[in-house]
């Protein structure tokens, strides 16, 4: 059966802010890295799905990356990728 | 049956037993509920308690919020059924969009725990009628994950509607936005806190008794509505 490889990026929104990448930030500057204006931190989802995406189950896909992936009221995500796809 | 309240044990809860037993100190009989049940039964109001309701995996409550149970608890609160979520319940209704905004990890990164001394600003909820408003109380307050932060439209809208719970006094813990650390909803059936007041209900355990009107309160008015 074919395979279907979906990568969903989730980040914060730029008005939220985002203390664990400040953190990360503050290593980088600690680490003699200097020059880093500024650090987001947020996740990634890649998804293997079995067979091909159809345009239905591509609305059900943004569904849930809109309501289980991410909280719309402080994150955004993007469908980064989609590799096999009919 | 107006004295019977729901508490919901998801996988990870920590803080069910104690929300049981602050419900039977204030008079009440408390009901366990199972996260995977989709049939809620005969209860007058739920308490969705604090912990790390699936590990807090993804963000803390967005798993819970789509648990089995949660389905009626929705629904019935959006039909005016009382509503407490403590800490992670409190995350939980902001992810099931029963409350406005959503808790952020602590700006200073780090887990608090300790006596938090919060301010009432409303006693029009089902669950904070037996306060005064502008009392001070001290109840524990213990998260990595509680800071408060919603846009400045919803803020606005919440402070002007009186739907500020309560508000930290002293420093702010967890940079919740102005010092928010309670709220409810526009018809005051449904309350979200971070502290914890079933940890504050009898002098042996709490620091104070001050939790204790949170659960006298919802059962105060579930018989003034019979």
């Amino acid at each position: 059966m074919s395979e279907t490889r979906v990568v969903v990026e989730v980040m914060l929104k730029p008005e939220i802010l985002d203390p664990q990448g400040r953190a990360v930030k503050g290593a980088f500057a600690r680490l003699g890295f200097e020059g880093v204006a500024d650090i987001r931190q947020g996740k990634r989802f890649e998804l293997t799905i079995e067979g091909d995406l159809t345009a239905d189950r591509i609305v059900a896909l943004e569904t849930l990356a809109g309501t289980l992936l991410c909280n719309p009221v402080i994150e955004d995500y993007r469908i980064v990728s989609v590799e096999g796809a009919a | 049956m107006t004295s019977r309240i729901g508490v919901v044990t998801f996988p990870g809860s920590l803080d069910d037993r104690d929300a049981a037993r602050a419900i039977r100190a204030a008079g009440g009989d408390p009901i366990a509920l199972w996260h995977g049940d989709a049939d809620l039964p005969d209860v007058a109001a739920v308490i969705l308690p604090g912990g790390f309701s699936y590990g807090d995996y993804l963000r803390c409550g967005a798993i819970a919020r789509f648990a089995p149970i949660m389905e009626q608890i929705i629904a019935r609160a959006n039909d005016g059924m009382p509503v407490l979520g403590i800490c992670n319940g409190f995350q939980i209704l902001c992810e099931s969009h029963l409350l406005p905004g959503a808790l952020t990890r602590n700006d200073h990164l780090h887990f608090i725990c300790r006596d938090q001394r919060l301010r009432i600003e409303s006693t029009n909820t089902s669950w904070t009628s037996d306060f005064t408003a502008g009392q001070e109380i001290v109840i524990p307050l213990k998260n990595g994950e509680g800071g408060y932060i919603a846009d400045d439209a919803t803020l606005d809208i919440l402070e002007s509607e009186g739907r500020v719970v309560a508000t930290y006094v002293g420093p702010n813990p967890n940079g919740s936005r102005r010092a928010i650390a309670g709220i409810t909803n526009a018809r005051g059936n449904v309350v979200g806190i971070m502290p914890h007041p079933e940890h504050a209900i009898e002098a042996l355990t709490g620091p104070t008794t001050d939790g204790l009107p949170f659960f006298t309160s919802v059962l105060t008015s579930l018989l003034a509505s019979r």
